[in-house]
Order: C-alpha cells, then sequence, then structure tokens
C-alpha cells in the first residue's frame, strides 16, 4: 500500500505536493502568519490615518501633562493644585488595583480555607449551609454582588452626622470608615527597621532550629518563637524610641468629620465582593485538596507514632497544597483581573481613573489601553512563571 | 513466663448500631508469632487496628506492654511507639523519597539525629533488600519493593510488635514472594508479629497459633497444623475449603 501510493505520487509529479501533509502544514502556517501581518497593517494604517483626521498626537508624552481631576484614593501623594500628572495617575491606579488585590487575596484566603474546612464538617447543618452558600455566591453575577454589597449594604449604614461610633475613636458611617489618623514622630523608621530585623530573625532562627535539629534530635518550638520575635522585638525598639507614633483623633462635626483618616466606602464594597466571591472558590479548592490526601496517610502517620499535629504538618498539608496551589493562583489572578469591576462603583482602581477618565481627558486611547493591558499581561506572566516554577518544585516522582 | 505482650479482655467494638467486635479474648506473649484469618468483613482488620488505636473499642480491655489503652493520648502514643503496622496499601508518604519515608518517625517521635536516623534507615533498608532504592521516591517502585520500604519503615522505630494487615493482597502474584521471604527473616528475630492474611504456606512456616475470625468473634484458633488438619467448628472447615479451593 504505502509503497503504492508513494510510486503513484511520483507519478502523478505535480500534482501530489498537495497531499504531502508536511508541505500542507508548512503552507497553511505560512498563510495564516501572512493573514495575520496584512491586518496588522491595515489597521496601524487605517489607525494612524484616522488620528491624523481628528489631529491627536500619538506618543507617550501625554503622561507628563497634569491631570485635572481628584482621587479619593491615593497611596502616593497626588493632588491636582500640585500638577500632579497622567503619569502619577497611572501609578495611583495602579497602586490601588494592587492594594484591593493584595487585601482581597488575603481575605478570600482565610475565608476559603475556613469554609473549605467547614464543608468537610461531620456536622450535616454546617456542611450543607456552606454548600448552599458556596453555590449561590459561585453562581451570582460578579458585577451584581458589587452593585450589592455598594447600594445594598454599604449605603443603607447611617449617614455621617449618625455615624456608629465604636470607643469613640472609629466610626462606621454610609461614607466609609473614619479612624484616627496615625502620625509618625521622630524615631518611627527605626521600628519599621525593626520588622525587618525581626523578620531575618525568624528566618536565621528556622535555618538554625534545622541544623540544631539535623546534629542533635533536639526539636525547638519555631512557630512560638518566631510570633514572640515579630511582636516583641518591634514593640521593644518603639518603647526604647518612646512610642514614636501618635494618633489624631476624629472630631465629628455637624454634618463631617474634621481629623482622622477616612477609608472610603468604595474600598468596602469592592473588597466585600471580591473576597466573598473569591472564598467560594477558594472553598472548594480547599475542599478537594484535603479529600486528595487519602485517609491512609494519615494512618500510617499515626501508626509510626506521630502525633497529630506534625502529622498534619509533615504528611497533609505538603500533599494537599499540590493539589491546592495551582488553582489556588488562579483564583488569585481572577480576583485581580475582577478588581477592574471595581469600576461600576467608583473605586478608584488602575481601569478606572486611568483607563477611564485619563482616557477621556487625554485621547490617548491606544496608548492608554495598552498600558493597563500591559499591566494585567504580566501580572498573567508573573503568575504563570511562578506556577510553572512551583509545578516543576513539587511535582510527585512517578514511573 | 513473663507478662503477656498484648492482652484483650472483653472487648467490644460497634461501629454506629453495627457490633463489629463481639467479646473478644485475646493474649499474645512475647515473640508470639500469630496468624489471623477469616472471611471479608468478620471484623480482622479492625481487630488489629484497635490494637494501636486507629479504631477505638467501647467496652472491655485492651493492654499493650503493660500500657492500657484509654482515651488517654499521652498513653495512645507511649503504644503507637511500641506497635509497627504495615497496610494493604502500602500507605507510603508520596512526597518523600524512601530514606524520608523511613527517618521521618525516628527524627520527629524519638528525636534521633538526622545522620543516626539515616544509618538506621539503611541499615533496614538492606534487611529488607532495597537499600539502592533509598533516594528514590515510592511512585518510581513496584508493588513489592513500596511493600518492603513499607515494612522498613515501621522497622525503624525499633517497634516490639508488628501488625501487618493482608500485607500481600494488593500485589501481584509475582511480587507477593519477595514481601514473605521478608517477614519471615523477620519472623526469625523473635519480633511479636500479628498477620492479617490468607498466605496459608506462610501461615504454616512462622506462625505459632492461627486465629479464625467470623462474623466479629474469635471462633477457633490452635497450632497451625491441628488447625488447618483437624479443624473443629464447622465454619472453620467451611471457610478452609474455600480458600484451599482456589
Ligand atoms: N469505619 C467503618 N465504619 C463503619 N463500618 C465499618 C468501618 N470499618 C469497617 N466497617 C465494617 O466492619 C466490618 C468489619 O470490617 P473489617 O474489620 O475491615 O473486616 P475484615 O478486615 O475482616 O475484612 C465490615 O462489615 C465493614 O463493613
Ligand atoms: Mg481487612
Amino acid at each position: 500500500m504505502a509503497a503504492d501510493s508513494q510510486a503513484g505520487g511520483r507519478r502523478q509529479g505535480a500534482a501530489s505536493w498537495w497531499y504531502d501533509p508536511k508541505i500542507r502544514a508548512i503552507a497553511f502556517q505560512v498563510a495564516f502568519v501572512l493573514a495575520l501581518i496584512g491586518l496588522g497593517v491595515y489597521l496601524v494604517h487605517n489607525t494612524l490615518i484616522n488620528l491624523e483626521k481628528r489631529n491627536i498626537k500619538t506618543g507617550f508624552d501625554f503622561l507628563f501633562n497634569p491631570a485635572g481631576f481628584e482621587i479619593p484614593l491615593t497611596l502616593i501623594p497626588y493632588s491636582v493644585e500640585a500638577g500632579s500628572t497622567h503619569g502619577a495617575v497611572f501609578i495611583v491606579g495602579l497602586l490601588n488595583t494592587l492594594l484591593i488585590s493584595a487585601m482581597g487575596i488575603v481575605l478570600a484566603t482565610i475565608l476559603g480555607f475556613i469554609l473549605g474546612v467547614l464543608r468537610l464538617s461531620n456536622n450535616w447543618l454546617v456542611s450543607r449551609l456552606v454548600g448552599v452558600y458556596i453555590e449561590a455566591v459561585r453562581n451570582v453575577p460578579l458585577l451584581l454582588q458589587f452593585l450589592f454589597w455598594h447600594f445594598a449594604v454599604f449605603q443603607s449604614l447611617p449617614l455621617v452626622r449618625r455615624a456608629i461610633p465604636i470607643f469613640d475613636t472609629v466610626y462606621i458611617h454610609n461614607r466609609g470608615l473614619t479612624i484616627p489618623k496615625p502620625i509618625p514622630q521622630p524615631g518611627f523608621m527605626l521600628v519599621v527597621a525593626s520588622v525587618f530585623i525581626a523578620v531575618a530573625t525568624i528566618i536565621y532562627l528556622k535555618k538554625w532550629a534545622r541544623r540544631r535539629q539535623d546534629a542533635t534530635g533536639e526539636q525547638f518550638p519555631v512557630f512560638w518563637v518566631s510570633l514572640g520575635v515579630l511582636i516583641g522585638v518591634p514593640l521593644l525598639v518603639s518603647a526604647a524610641a518612646g512610642f514614636p507614633l501618635t494618633w489624631e483623633y476624629a472630631e465629628l462635626g455637624r454634618f463631617r468629620f474634621t481629623g482622622g483618616l477616612e477609608i472610603q466606602i468604595e474600598l468596602f464594597s469592592t473588597l466585600a465582593a471580591l473576597t466573598v466571591y473569591t472564598s467560594s472558590f477558594v472553598a472548594e479548592i480547599v475542599r478537594a485538596g484535603i479529600l486528595a490526601v487519602s485517609k491512609g496517610q494519615q494512618e500510617a502517620s499515626y501508626s509510626l507514632g506521630v502525633r497529630p499535629a506534625p502529622t498534619l504538618r509533615l504528611v497533609i498539608i505538603p500533599q494537599a497544597l499540590r493539589v491546592i496551589v495551582p488553582p489556588l493562583v488562579s483564583q488569585y489572578l481572577n480576583l485581580t483581573k475582577n478588581s477592574s469591576l471595581g469600576i461600576a462603583i467608583g473605586y478608584p482602581d488602575l481601569f478606572n481613573v486611568f483607563g477611564g477618565i485619563s482616557l477621556n481627558q487625554s485621547g490617548q486611547a491606544i496608548e492608554i489601553v495598552a498600558m493597563c493591558m500591559v499591566v494585567y499581561l504580566t501580572f498573567s506572566l508573573l503568575i504563570s512563571l511562578y506556577m510553572n516554577w512551583y509545578n516543576r518544585r513539587i511535582s510527585l516522582v512517578e514511573r | 513466663m513473663s507478662e503477656p505482650i498484648i492482652r484483650i479482655e472483653g472487648m467490644n467494638k460497634w461501629f454506629g448500631q453495627f457490633h463489629v467486635l463481639r467479646d473478644i479474648d485475646l493474649t499474645v506473649n512475647r515473640a508470639e508469632r500469630i496468624v489471623i484469618c477469616g472471611p471479608s468483613g468478620s471484623g480482622k482488620s479492625t481487630l488489629i487496628r484497635c490494637i494501636n488505636r486507629l479504631e477505638e473499642h467501647q467496652k472491655g480491655t485492651i493492654v499493650v506492654e503493660g500500657i492500657e489503652l484509654t482515651g488517654d493520648l499521652k498513653q495512645i502514643d507511649n503504644v503507637r511507639r511500641e506497635v509497627g503496622m504495615v497496610f494493604q496499601q502500602f500507605n507510603l508518604f508520596p512526597h518523600l523519597t524512601v530514606l524520608e519515608n523511613c527517618t521521618l518517625a525516628p527524627i520527629w517521635v524519638r528525636r534521633t539525629p538526622r545522620a543516626e536516623a539515616e544509618e538506621l534507615a539503611m541499615e533496614y533498608l538492606t534487611r529488607v533488600k532495597i537499600p539502592e532504592q533509598a533516594l528514590k521516591y515510592p511512585g518510581q517502585l513496584s508493588g513489592g519493593q513500596q511493600q518492603r520500604v513499607a515494612i522498613a519503615r515501621s522497622l525503624c522505630m525499633r517497634p516490639k510488635i508488628m501488625l501487618f494487615d493482608e500485607p500481600t493482597s494488593a500485589l501481584d502474584p509475582e511480587m507477593i514472594k519477595e514481601v514473605l521471604d521478608v517477614m519471615v527473616e523477620l519472623a526469625e528475630t523473635e519480633m511479636t508479629m500479628l498477620v492479617v492474611t490468607h498466605e496459608m504456606g506462610f501461615a504454616r512456616q512462622v506462625a505459632h497459633r492461627v486465629i479464625f475470625m467470623d462474623e466479629g468473634q474469635i471462633v477457633e484458633q490452635n497450632e497451625p497444623e491441628e488447625f488447618f488438619y483437624n479443624p473443629k467448628s464447622d465454619r472453620t472447615k467451611l471457610f478452609l475449603s474455600q480458600i484451599l479451593s482456589h
């Protein structure tokens, strides 16, 4: 057969190359790339012509032009009077996105782990209730949840002048949360530095405890001592420096607070929506991870005389994490991307202030959209890189 | 004769409503080797799992090495250190190398320095004839090799008693012998052994006593020769005719 068709191919001559799978594959790829280049050239050409018609300059010069609008939440100094630029808007937005993502990731992880464990509870009612919560939260569109938290929950809190006081220092109201404002005094940097010193000490302590155990078999309560160091060292240093942090308390005037620090409601709405939504996915991931470690692993460890706590730490968790971490990290990425939905309720993240207001003011749509895309793409790539590294590090060696 | 190493008196266990073990009385002497057999579901696994408290009994007493098993966690720890167990499904830790599987408990329970624990592990891995696999992961080994690692891992805690729950049932036929050989050699070291198995050749060769269980009770026990050639109860006869006809 094979010999036949080859001979036949030769006989038919010129027509036969079309039936060679290798040549066909190459031909299709070349055609595809050419079409892609053609489309790209057309798009760029078309855009340039349109921009020229409307007299819009291309390029990134606009980043140095002043942006004439206020942003309610800024982690770096920013003000219209001082002539902060669109470049500053970009940084402010980026930091706000990172801030909400970091807080959301921490809270969603904690809540998700708790829910995931409760979902496995032997208590029928608890496990059913958590199951219903997870299903409900997962299946309601996220945008709706943003609106729910913002309009139905946080905006229905009392007005500012009827704010709910907690110990007369923190006030809850429908514009957010008013807390005392920390004011660093001279010497505060010492305290900050001492935190880093404490962390370094803990890393060293872990290594030392391990080396000592290898050599002598003696165990060391690393966790509790680390906790002590982390709290104790900064505390001692700030005591020695005379507690270089004072608080400016908020005073409730007739309609608004003077002094203090107001954290806007948009932050809470966004945080609540992202946390609750993502926690339901995290819960399912955690549940699957724990179920993936067989009962036999725990029994084997117990039968060797290893107690429950070290069994969890040395046998169960390392195996559960293999199953948990990859999908967990992709949920973190989702959360970061989903934070751009905060635009619906006015959370000033990158997509809102830079991709929205800056774009409208400057008209530099292509540059701005490209910058936003690069940012989100960078998050994705960093996370993929990390995932690949982690998977390679932990993958089980099989035959 | 010295004090028995295991003493079980009037022991009963329920899974919810289900009465799995009924009035078990069993005394095991030091260096005694016992084979437990019986139909599937008769409670053999549950019985030996009560000895290291993987299962909790509800009535009666179990005393191991002079330590009574009650709810006291300290006592349970002490018993588990003296009792090793080998499972049908091996239950090796897949994320650790063979060597790390063997050193985990000595390091974390006995507080042995790592170098010493590794030396001990290599000694037992040599005894089960796979020292060359020490740095591999369980997933890279055959079933027979994994079960031998599991035996070595238990022995590294230097237990006084070894429990085996159908150690060859999950193995391909050609691997059964390599595991049984290791167990026969272990028997020569005067280890106290309780083995749930249907390997009658092994029972004849090493057991001092064979115990037959059915429906949660010890129906009959005897020396291997008497047990196999002169069974007393009808249930034993029926069971033996079934397994020997295979
Ligand atoms: N955790 C458990 N919960 C409820 N029933 C169980 C449990 N473990 C075992 N059983 C039941 O107890 C009986 C005895 O089981 P087992 O000791 O494993 O028997 P064997 O090892 O002799 O085959 C079986 O009927 C089994 O279904
Ligand atoms: Mg069984």
